[in-house]
């Protein structure tokens, strides 16, 4: 019997979008002098959600000053008393937790089930995380007495807009440092509603300023004169550019950037849940994320019987509204993005690599790219060697451990990296020399808040997480 | 179509001539991730299936019971009680399907044929010295000519957990074979009683060791040792199926009992077979719920999606 799942939508009801938004400075909405406004969209739909505004020079400045005022005392308060913040924001993202889902689902276009499932519990999980460094800075490995940096802007991505913004603030905020944040321009919704929950938490004026915004305002932020370090999260491109514009300042910073992770499958792999794995590690959150498995390094022996699994699971991949609770894969974030999948894809067709994708209906409104998968691929293929950012697999195959190292080495990035394999010894031998910053073994994609996160080579520096994370936010002072 | 083992293709022919050749085969499957199977099942169990989904969901997982009672007090009458039941769920609603099979013990399943004599509805028995499978190879067969000779559609047997966990693989095997040859055209379920086989592995190369040996069903558990069904186990036997019908071109059906209360239980096996098997199994003949309590569970949900009002426990029938 053909078993059809009738349409399970979350309700909207529960989110109040402004139509117009204003930037969230001292603890108030106000409205910039000079600033223009642009409009935000549902990506699934195209449909306009709200105004937004493009915060200037002035702006930012302002938001820098309010922050430098609020360090003085919230970097003077007892650990256990930012604790508490921290705390009463955690407990507050998860009363308002579907309220954020829906919204960040709205906005981004990823599916509701990952925002519900993922996104939104590890973002209450980061505060609760950091909440309880608060008062143990100490223990840090910085010395008895480390100090936070300051004022800290921190500039942030559209794949994951509320997650990457408790990456940020959560850590900022325990080790003493009060922040300026710009949300990615297509997805600025959550972080404005974090504003209110910072409201809402009583957090002393000036700790968290959100300013909206692109190019321009991430701009402002980095050059400005009174900012000590910048956090960023985003492609490689941009975060170059930010290292040459600080360079020669006193600014500290991490960077976030992009990947083209292997994800390498031995013949002794559990296949079922490799399967799984693989399905997880490039077409999560539409293949948005900086650590996918973009790249499956298979052994040459079990190729096609992967290949042929996988390909039926795919076709399982339900595509479509992301509101939808029963939703795989939603919408690619932009149409700007869109055109840079669509154009690395022919790019792979162009260069000689088979294509497949599956045969779902795609839904006429909205920026939308069926799962796809390319098999033939080599090593100087762009779409080997090039972050596609979308839900887009290469796969390339190997014969020995050595091989696969190789390949899976051979790339500039070196953010993530997936082994799976049943043999335990080849997990901690193949583990060890990859030059990844977080590898997975017999599962991807995960992430806590205790864990450390963060790349090698053009992937970045820094690391985000965990007692690494911490330290960013940190340095050690002299000992009293 | 029965699993014909005669029609096994020449690469598994051989695979069972001994306890060596049966090991290696079992443990050349790929393994089976526990955390992986355990996230994968507990994905599929968010579906949200609701309103007509939901209403076609109900009435096919009625349809796809096998209403049970496996109980020392069982007698004549609660049998009869039992059949009745399973010709017409629903005192109050004809439009609601009978129920795929009544499962008994051996001795009562005379009362059972009799008593669904002019309906579709199939007996099941139980045999081999249910539910531990202590006993002799003879007695097992006796236990299931017996069940046959009363009337029995289904012979529901269990494998030799001891034999298994101790690698007497094809000591298993061969015991199938046997109860296979006194089934006649009874259809064959075998219950690998994965409680005691603990691992995903354990229940995988199971699977496969019943499939080959001419399993038409595999079936979790007796419900007499917990965990009886569970998601992943299921998922684990579901894939196992997948493999074999592709590897084989035979279809083998699928049973998880024990533990299966509620309807949100039952629409869960429903999408895990959805979203592994396909529609193709999604009927009684390749996929049944073996299970006693859950009947009246779907009968309410079914009355509260046609009318919007949640009924009460003594407006469904106890049996």
């Amino acid at each position: 019997m053909k078993f059809e799942y009738a349409p399970a939508p979350e309700s909207t009801s529960i989110v109040n979008i402004k139509s117009k938004n204003d930037l969230f400075i001292d603890n108030e909405f106000i409205s910039s002098k000079k600033g223009s406004r642009f409009i935000t969209i549902n990506p699934a739909t195209e449909e306009v959600l709200a105004e937004i505004t493009a915060a200037t020079d002035d702006d930012v400045d302002l938001a820098v000053t309010a922050a430098r005022k609020a360090f003085k005392s919230w970097a003077k308060l007892a650990g256990a008393e930012r604790a508490k913040y921290l705390f009463r924001i955690a407990r507050i993202i998860q009363d308002r937790a579907r309220e954020i889902a829906v919204l960040e689902t709205l906005n981004n276009g990823k599916p509701i089930r990952e925002s519900r499932d993922v996104d939104i519990p590890l973002v209450a999980a980061h505060f609760f995380h950091y909440a309880g460094w608060a008062d143990k800075l100490e223990y840090a490995g910085l010395g008895s007495n480390p100090k936070p940096h300051g004022v800290v802007g921190q500039i942030i991505p559209w794949n994951f807009p509320m997650l990457m913004l408790a990456w940020k603030i959560a850590p900022a905020l325990a080790a003493g440092n009060t922040v300026v944040l710009k949300p990615a321009e297509t997805t600025s919704l959550t972080a404005l509603l974090f504003a209110e929950i910072c409201q809402q938490a009583d957090l002393p004026p000036g700790v968290v300023n959100i300013v909206t915004g692109a190019g321009d305002t991430g701009r402002a932020i980095v050059n400005h004169p009174d900012v000590n370090k910048i956090a960023f999260t985003g492609s490689t491109e941009v975060g170059r550019f930010i290292a040459q514009s600080i360079a020669g300042t006193k600014k500290k910073l991490t960077l976030e950037l992009g990947g083209k992770a292997a994800n390498i499958v031995f013949d002794d792999a559990p296949l079922d849940q490799t399967i799984e794995g693989i399905v997880n590690g490039i077409f999560f959150n539409q293949g948005h994320v900086c650590c996918a498995g973009s790249r499956l390094l298979v052994q040459e022996s079990i190729h096609d019987e992967l290949l042929s699994l996988l390909y039926q699971r795919l076709e399982l991949l339900r595509v479509g509204d992301p509101l939808d609770k029963n939703t795989d894969v939603g919408a690619i974030n932009s149409a700007a993005q869109l055109v840079k999948i669509q154009e690395l894809a022919a790019s792979g067709e162009a260069e000689g690599a088979n294509r497949w994708s599956s045969s779902c209906q795609l839904p006429a409104n909205g920026f939308w790219f069926p799962p796809t998968v390319f098999t033939n691929v080599s090593q100087s293929h762009r779409i080997a060697r090039e972050e596609i950012f979308g839900p887009v697999l290469s796969v390339l195959t190997f014969r020995t451990p050595d091989e696969a190292i190789a390949k899976a080495n051979n790339t500039p990035y070196g953010l993530s990296a997936g082994v799976w394999t049943e043999k335990g010894s080849r997990i901690l031998e193949v583990t060890s020399k990859l030059k990844a910053g977080v590898v997975w073994a017999n599962t991807f994609n995960k992430f806590d808040p205790t864990s450390p996160f963060g790349g090698y080579k053009e992937s970045g520096y820094g690391r985000e997480g965990g007692r690494q994370g911490l330290t960013a936010y940190l340095f050690a002072g002299e000992n009293e | 179509m029965l699993n014909n083992v005669s029609q096994l293709p020449p690469s598994l022919t051989d695979v069972s001539n001994t306890n060596a050749n049966l090991r290696a085969f079992l443990y050349g499957l790929s393994g089976v991730d526990q955390v992986g199977a355990d996230a994968r099942a507990a994905m599929l169990a968010t579906r949200s299936i609701k309103t007509s989904a939901k209403l076609k969901a109900i009435d096919l997982a009625i349809s796809m019971i096998d209403l049970t009672t496996l109980e020392g007090a069982d007698t004549a009458g609660k049998v009869r009680a039992l059949c009745a039941k399973a010709r017409r769920p629903d005192a109050n609603e004809a439009s609601v399907p009978p129920v795929a099979a009544v499962c008994v013990y051996g001795d009562l399943a005379n009362i059972a044929k009799s008593a669904l004599i002019d309906t579709q509805i199939k007996v099941a028995a139980v045999a081999t010295a249910f539910p531990s499978g202590r006993a002799s190879l003879k007695v097992k067969l006796l236990d299931t000519q017996e069940a046959v000779a009363n009337g029995a559609d289904e012979i529901d047997m269990v494998i030799d957990r001891g034999a298994f966990l101790a690698g007497r693989y094809l000591d298993v095997f061969n015991e199938i074979v046997a109860i296979k040859n006194v089934c006649g055209s009874a259809h064959l379920k075998v219950i690998l009683e994965t409680g005691e086989l603990k691992t995903y592995d354990n229940v995988k190369r199971a699977s496969w060791l019943a499939m080959l040996a001419g399993a038409d069903f595999i079936k979790t558990s007796t419900g007499k040792v917990q965990p009886a069904a569970t998601l992943p186990v299921t998922l684990v036997m579901l894939h196992a199926i997948r493999d074999f019908d592709a590897l084989t071109n035979m279809r083998i059906g699928m049973k998880p009992a024990g533990g299966i209360k509620t309807t949100k239980d039952a629409i869960k096996y429903l999408v895990l077979v959805n979203e592994t098997l396909g529609e193709q199994w999604l009927t009684p003949k390749w996929f049944r719920l073996g299970a006693s309590s859950l009947l009246n569970n779907l009968l309410m949900q079914r009355y509260r999606m046609q009318t919007g009002r949640y009924s009460g426990a003594d407006y469904v029938t106890l049996d």
